[in-house]
């Protein structure tokens, strides 16, 4: 008897609890940080579950989340809200129909009109940025520049004489890391796409990510053969080609910081940055570490600079997935989010005081007023080819296959891709 | 009567559910797919009969995982028996037999993941001069040699690289079968012959070995199945760059990274048919067996 009653009691509880998990309103988010972008974003939503009562059930899925939102549309059970890998694949996923439109969306009008075009597809909003990252960026140990009287470089032959008098002077130039697990080679592409922007000009880039001009393009066998001017150049890099290919792209710019360093200069994105105080926390930046515009190549075409962002994307057309949508468009929400990580904030309210540091306040207005803009080649490409044949023959290049092959791989595969 | 002829369909019936429900049906679907281009909008294609077959021959990533899967076929099966078969022999005659077959049995223990994870630290790169964080350049080094990138040269380095842990994984498991096989044959079988004159090694190849036949060719077309549906340790370790591709990478890949269900369906398919006959000499040698008892 005595033991019915639990039972019974038991199961009262559960359904009560299974009742007021019902009517307080919730929304499902899946994104692929964890980690210290993972409690950015979990700090950037305690508002929003304050102002509005919904709750936000954060999944972290981690890099393997394109696999999971194919497998759970395929289920039809998707996530409310997720992040999305890049715009790339955002437009496979509304070409299907899984995406929700978000044209609605009250903070869309303080988006800038480029991250808006990107988000879009067929004239309607799936995407929405929620924060950027500025990629033209090569970093610096500010003290030991001083030291030895190097330069900041404005152009790239200066970059080329400051990378010789390194050698000359015993040291080695350049730190450059391009494992990254299964999606090793990115790096290398950010390398390509800032020459690339730089040699060629934005339209010519531009049909290159649209592949109106095929990868054996003279224009891209250049980019290509800039790049290897400095990646394969006898004693240019820390650890040589192997170093490069082998080194987790994260770990690399601790070279920076060694005594006597193992390299002087390293080109990556504003996000690196928590990367090297991860490593070495006592850094002070600016005092310690800058960092300084990849340089213009052709006269011509001048200073494009490079960049990305992190998007996020409705499945579910619910009114709770949608407000939360709307929030973290907001210049609150970016706030909270971009001073947590030293991103930069993609709304155009965004309050230039969250920046954690000087170099991540200068990056934001640097690329606020850049004359030219352009998004991360490989993250607009197919994926098959962005995520796929790009990253491996970059480090196919590196690692020696002769670049012409390399460039009809890729073709190939964009040929059948597009 | 009539209870005779429907009472082993009733037994046997929530069974023949299940096979056809989870191994039947997703089969056949996955079949199916496999004749089918791209599904969705613009680029959709519908039925493309063979084109996806074809891919296999002209997509020469196709040809370095095709070539690396037998790569791994021969060479890890070759090494996980006969390690198992050595260490089920000779350990037998230790006093600490039970601790060191432990110890060799453990890597079983640890996800695959985990334990690529454990050997990519093994081979991990800093150049000459800096701490060597790897284990084997550590090795390297500290005997004046220059650091490898172990994960990097190939084709032969690299493929053996990553061979050599699913050796490490899965010896323990060859031997723990073959150990129990071996411990079962009758101790006055080898006494007889070792009365009679053999050597070790005779006693060995005469009486040991044809009695563990059947044993060993069931854990060799075991291993032959696990190898071909190779995955995980590449994924992790190398994700196919460097010409270490494999076959059930490639799938993963056109599936979940290029939304090309119907190529995967096809690389699946292909898999499939590479096993179907390794299943099939196992259960004819499986009847075989039962012939002789």
């Amino acid at each position: 008897m005595r033991k019915g009653m639990m039972y019974l009691a038991l199961i009262a509880v559960l359904i009560a609890s299974a009742g007021v998990a019902v009517l307080a309103q919730q929304v499902t988010m899946a994104v692929l940080w964890t980690g210290s972008e993972l409690e950015a974003l979990e700090k950037t939503l305690i508002p929003f579950e304050q102002e509005t009562g919904i709750e936000v059930i954060v999944e972290s899925v981690g890099r393997d989340l394109p696999a999971v939102l194919v497998t759970r549309l395929a289920a039809g059970n998707p996530p409310d809200v997720a992040g999305l890998p890049n715009p790339g694949q955002m437009k496979e996923f509304a070409e299907q129909g899984a995406l929700v439109a978000l044209d609605d969306l009250a903070n869309l009008a303080d988006q800038p009109a480029a991250f808006v075009d990107l988000g879009t597809v067929d004239d309607h909003v799936y995407g929405l940025f929620i924060a950027a990252d500025f990629k033209s960026l090569i970093w610096y140990n500010t003290k030991q520049f001083a030291a030895r009287g190097y330069v900041v470089p404005t152009s790239w032959p200066a970059l080329i004489a400051l990378s010789n008098k390194i050698v000359a002077d015993g040291g080695t130039p350049w730190a450059i890391g391009l494992e990254s697990g299964a999606a090793s080679g990115w790096a290398g592409t950010d390398w390509i796409e800032d020459i690339m922007l730089r040699t060629a000009g934005p339209d010519l880039y531009d049909q290159w990510v649209n592949h109106e001009i095929p990868w054996t393009h003279p224009a891209v066998k250049k980019a290509f053969e800039y790049f290897g001017q400095i990646v394969n150049a006898p004693g240019y890099v820390y650890g040589g080609a192997t170093g490069a290919l082998t080194i987790f792209f994260g770990d690399s710019p601790a070279a920076l910081f060694t005594d006597p360093p193992g390299a002087y200069m390293h080109r990556q994105a504003s996000f690196i940055q928590s990367f090297m105080l991860d490593a070495n926390p006592d850094l002070v930046a600016v005092e310690d570490y800058n960092a300084f515009v990849f340089p213009p190549i052709s006269p011509v075409v001048g200073n494009p600079l490079l960049g990305s962002g992190d998007l996020v994307g409705v499945f579910n057309d619910t009114p709770e997935a949608k407000a939360l949508a709307n929030y973290l468009a907001s210049a609150e929400a970016q706030g909270i989010f971009c001073g947590e990580l030293g991103k930069i904030g993609v709304n155009k309210k965004v309050d230039p005081s969250i920046y954690p540091d000087p170099i991540t306040a200068w990056a934001a207005s640097t690329i606020a007023e850049a004359e030219t803009f352009r998004f991360d080649a490989s993250d607009l490409m197919p994926a098959a080819v962005g995520a796929g044949t790009f990253w491996s023959g970059v480090l196919d290049y590196i690692s020696g296959i002769p670049l012409m092959t390399v460039l009809e791989a890729i073709e190939a595969s964009a040929v059948d891709s597009y | 009567m009539r209870t005779g002829r429907l009472q082993p369909w009733l037994f046997i019936g929530p069974a023949l559910l299940l096979v056809a429900l989870f191994l039947v049906y997703p089969s056949i679907h996955t079949a199916v797919l496999s004749f089918f281009g791209r599904p969705y909008s613009a680029r959709a294609e519908g039925f493309i009969g063979l084109q996806n077959y074809r891919h296999f021959i002209t997509d020469k990533n196709m040809l370095t995982a095709f070539r690396n899967n037998a790569l791994w076929v021969i060479i890890l099966t070759t090494f996980t028996v006969s390690f198992g078969l050595i260490f089920a022999v000779l350990l037998d005659r230790v006093r600490y037999e039970k601790i060191i077959k432990s110890i060799i049995f453990i890597p079983m223990a640890i996800s695959m993941v985990g334990a690529s994870v454990i050997w990519k630290f093994v081979y991990a790169f800093r150049p000459a001069g800096a701490a060597q964080v790897g284990l084997l350049n550590a090795i390297v080094t500290a005997f004046g040699g220059e650091p490898i990138g172990w994960l990097i040269e190939r084709p032969w380095i690299n493929n053996l690289c990553l061979i050599i842990v699913g050796i490490w994984i899965w010896t323990g498991f060859c031997m723990v079968i073959l150990s129990a096989a071996y411990k079962n044959i009758p101790k006055e079988l080898l006494e007889a012959a070792r009365i009679d004159g053999a050597t070790e090694l005779q006693v060995f190849w005469r009486v040991i070995l044809p009695l563990l036949k059947p044993t060993v060719a069931v854990v060799t077309t075991t291993m032959v199945v696990f190898v071909l549906k190779i995955f995980d340790i590449v994924y992790v370790m190398t994700n196919g760059n460097f010409s270490t591709e494999v076959i059930a990478n490639r799938m993963y890949k056109e599936m979940f990274s290029f939304f090309r269900y119907g190529r995967a369906s096809a690389i699946a398919v292909i898999l499939l048919l590479l096993i179907i006959p390794v299943m099939l000499f196992n259960i004819r040698r499986f009847r075989e067996q039962e012939a002789i008892r």
